[in-house]
């Protein structure tokens, strides 16, 4: 109580207070690309006539559609509901008519088509007459009410993985959570579009992780911003002084990759290491993306379902790389069209960073929820892909490892497909950064292996799971198949045994035991 | 009447219970590898390897009767698994990579003979006599019985096709040497 006072006072008195940030360990410097693509504001992209709405944008199920082809559309209506509670609903992004539900190409690094849903948008962004209505006295609803808005709004994680955002505010029961730490680190190369976020939108974050904060019953929030951002860090200084009674930190952390990684900066503002196989409620914090908590607010205080987002254009292969506000399901190619075009003929594609994307095969492919950032690398700009040489046991790839791992060891485990050893050796505990793959002096593609691994024991897992069910359902049919026979033996005994009263026709008897038996 | 129903089902109990006092005083501790074994297995009984079941298959591996390579369903995945469990080398260039599969009944040829139904290991296909048999996918493993015993050959053995959720990282080409 009193320390509480004495820190407000001192937060007032001295505002530059510096609050301790730890080393997290290994990571790289890269070099900064992100001039690039902030040096114009935040543009909006020309609605395309046509919108590619997948209808599995996430983790988890695919969405069942709620609308049929021919039906008109309003902005904001529900397309799809998911019940799986790991699966997300799909709104419609701007009002037009449902051309059918087709298997679609969709930016996965599979490569594989998928179902989902064609719009074609009449250019009136005409709202739907029932939106979601903004939540009155958000901070005396019930929790449940909160995590609810979230799920009709469709919102997952927008920095990573796609998580439901639903989902991961419901931390296991018993669980205290003291910190909410906002993710405003940005670390890949060439990706701004939080930057962007936080340049232009800064309350709405700081909206969203109050409600968040609210939601998990937290003291603080800690932003963390790497010092490459100065504008957004003004501006986020700027639209916290709104709050000056509450503890709300902005802080600079240095500009090392992966200082956006979830567990990494967790330990880097809180020095909290997240133990391996736990979850960060494990420790007392929750973590969110800004994009994310922009998201929220706007589904709570706006009645928004999540129908667009920020993505960032960049590399030089595009002739004006900049951060545009896109309606989710836009073609990559009318991105890139709203970014001046291609400079070259046969451009790369790639989806997120060049540290943890990967390559599109074509842009034909929607923008989805996740899609934070299309990069489209000059031909010298990233280097060429060169062929793998052997393992020179050099050593470079474990000093540099985040997670504290040996990727060369993972590598040799990897490579002969010995999987109890490399779940002793914590390769789940791998967040695919790449930094030992950037260091690789042989070029080996190291995050290849150990996805390839973490697949094939995921896979592994789900076959033993199906073999003991399979056996299951086997020994209660060779019961089923016992006790049918004990019964057929019983009745041809009934028939055997004389009886006083005249017996029904016995054909008759035989048929009912025969077709009984199947 | 009753007196019969009343012995037989006596005489049911009583055997009953006889035969569980003596599984109990007479368990044979099985083998743990077999068990281990036995778990790697897919565990439908479809008979394929010719013996009669799983466990019989796991026994006769560890008794060194059968190859590891005895399970079809099983595949390559499979022979690499219990290679590695009984430390032992295989030649896996003459096998083929079987890619999980599942039973499919062609509606317009099924004629309800019930006999795919009635050799199912999992009790995955449902149907009654005369009427259109179906698979049902969660339960069904792709061992093939049914396909083998279906008079109109209607009942196909489809390969499961990769979705979004199942799809995985294949492992890289390289060009250094590789050591399997
Ligand atoms: S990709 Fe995995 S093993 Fe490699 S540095 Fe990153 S966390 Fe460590
Ligand atoms: S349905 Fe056919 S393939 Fe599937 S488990 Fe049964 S017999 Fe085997």
């Amino acid at each position: 109580m009193w320390s509480e006072a004495l820190r407000r006072v001192w937060r007032r008195a001295v505002p530059t207070a510096h609050p301790k940030t730890w080393h997290f360990p290994g990571g790289l410097i890269l070099p900064d690309r992100k001039a690039l693509s902030t040096h114009t504001p935040l543009q909006s992209t020309p609605l395309s006539t046509h919108l590619y709405l997948p209808l599995r944008q996430h983790i988890g199920a695919a969405a069942t559609p709620v609308v049929t082809m021919g039906d008109y559309v309003y902005r904001e209506q529900l397309l799809a509901r998911c019940e799986d509670p790991l699966g997300a609903h799909l709104h419609a992004p701007t009002s037009g008519w449902i051309e059918g539900q087709v298997e679609m190409a969709v930016p996965h690094p599979s490569g594989l088509r998928a179902p989902g849903l064609i719009l074609q948008a009449d250019g009136l962004h005409q709202r739907t007459p029932s939106p979601l209505l903004p939540i009155e006295n958000p901070f005396n609803q019930p929790n449940a009410r909160l995590r609810e808005r979230m799920r009709e709004a469709g919102i997952v994680g927008l920095g990573g993985a796609g998580f439901p955002t639903d989902r991961k505010n419901h931390p296991p029961e018993g669980l205290v959570i003291d910190t909410l730490i906002v993710n405003g680190a940005e670390c890949e190369p060439y990706i701004s579009c939080d930057d962007l976020l936080m340049r232009t939108q800064p309350e709405a974050i700081l909206q969203g992780a109050r409600l968040i904060r609210h939601l998990l019953g937290a003291a603080r929030i800690l932003v963390g911003i790497e010092d490459n951002k100065p504008q957004a860090l003004a501006a986020m200084h700027q639209a916290r002084t709104q709050w000056p009674t509450e503890h709300i930190d902005i802080i600079t952390i240095p500009t090392r990759y992966p200082a956006g990684g979830e567990r990494q900066l967790i330990y880097t503002l809180t020095g909290r290491m997240v133990p391996s196989g736990r979850l960060p409620a494990h420790s007392g914090v929750g973590c969110h993306n800004v994009g994310t908590l922009a998201a929220i607010a706007q589904a709570v205080y706006a009645g928004q379902p999540l129908i667009s987002r920020i993505v960032t254009v960049s590399g030089h292969g595009v002739r004006q790389p900049g951060n545009f506000q896109v309606a989710i399901g836009t073609p990559v190619s009318a991105l890139i069209a709203a970014a001046g075009g291609y400079r070259e003929r046969a451009p790369r594609l790639i989806q997120g960073g060049p540290m943890m994307g990967f390559a599109l095969a074509h842009d034909q492919l929607p923008i989805i929820k996740t899609s934070n950032c299309i990069l489209v690398p000059g031909k010298e700009e990233l280097g060429h892909p060169r062929p793998a040489q052997a393992c020179i046991r050099c050593g470079a790839c474990q000093p540099v490892c985040p997670a504290q791992l040996l990727p060369q060891q993972l590598y040799w485990f990897a490579k002969a497909q010995d999987f109890a050893a490399l779940e002793d050796y914590h390769l789940f505990d791998c967040i695919e950064c790449g930094c030992c793959a950037y260091v690789c002096p042989s070029h080996i593609p190291l995050v290849q292996y150990y996805r390839f691994a973490k697949h094939s024991i995921r896979t592994q897992q789900q076959e033993r799971r199906s073999a003991a069910e399979a056996r299951q359902r086997y020994e209660h049919r060779q019961q089923r198949l016992q006790r049918e026979a004990q019964l057929k033996a019983q009745r041809r005994a009934k028939r055997k045994t004389p009886t006083p009263k005249p017996s029904p026709p016995a054909s008759k008897a035989s048929d009912n035991a025969h077709s009984d038996a199947h | 009447m009753i007196e019969a129903i009343i012995t037989l089902t006596t005489l049911g109990m009583l055997l009953g219970l006889l035969l569980g006092i003596a599984a109990k005083r007479f368990k044979v501790e099985k083998d743990p590898l077999v068990e281990e074994i036995e778990a790697l297995l897919p565990g439908s009984n479809c008979g394929q390897c010719g013996l009669a079941g799983c466990a019989i298959g796991a026994q006769a591996i560890v008794d060194g009767k059968a190859p590891i390579t005895l399970c079809p369903p099983g595949g390559k995945a499979l022979v690499r698994q219990l290679a590695d469990k009984l430390k032992v080398d295989v030649d896996m260039s003459s096998l083929a990579d079987k890619p999980p599969a599942f039973a499919r009944v062609r509606e317009e040829h099924c004629i309800g003979c019930t006999r795919c139904f009635k050799v199912c290991p999992t009790d995955a296909i449902i149907g009654a006599p005369k009427q259109i048999h179906s698979v049902l996918l969660n339960a069904c493993n792709g061992c093939g019985s049914c396909a083998e015993v279906c008079p109109t050959s209607c009942v196909e053995i489809d390969p499961v096709k990769p979705t979004l959720g199942t799809w995985c990282w294949p492992k890289p080409v390289s060009a250094e040497h590789s050591s399997r």
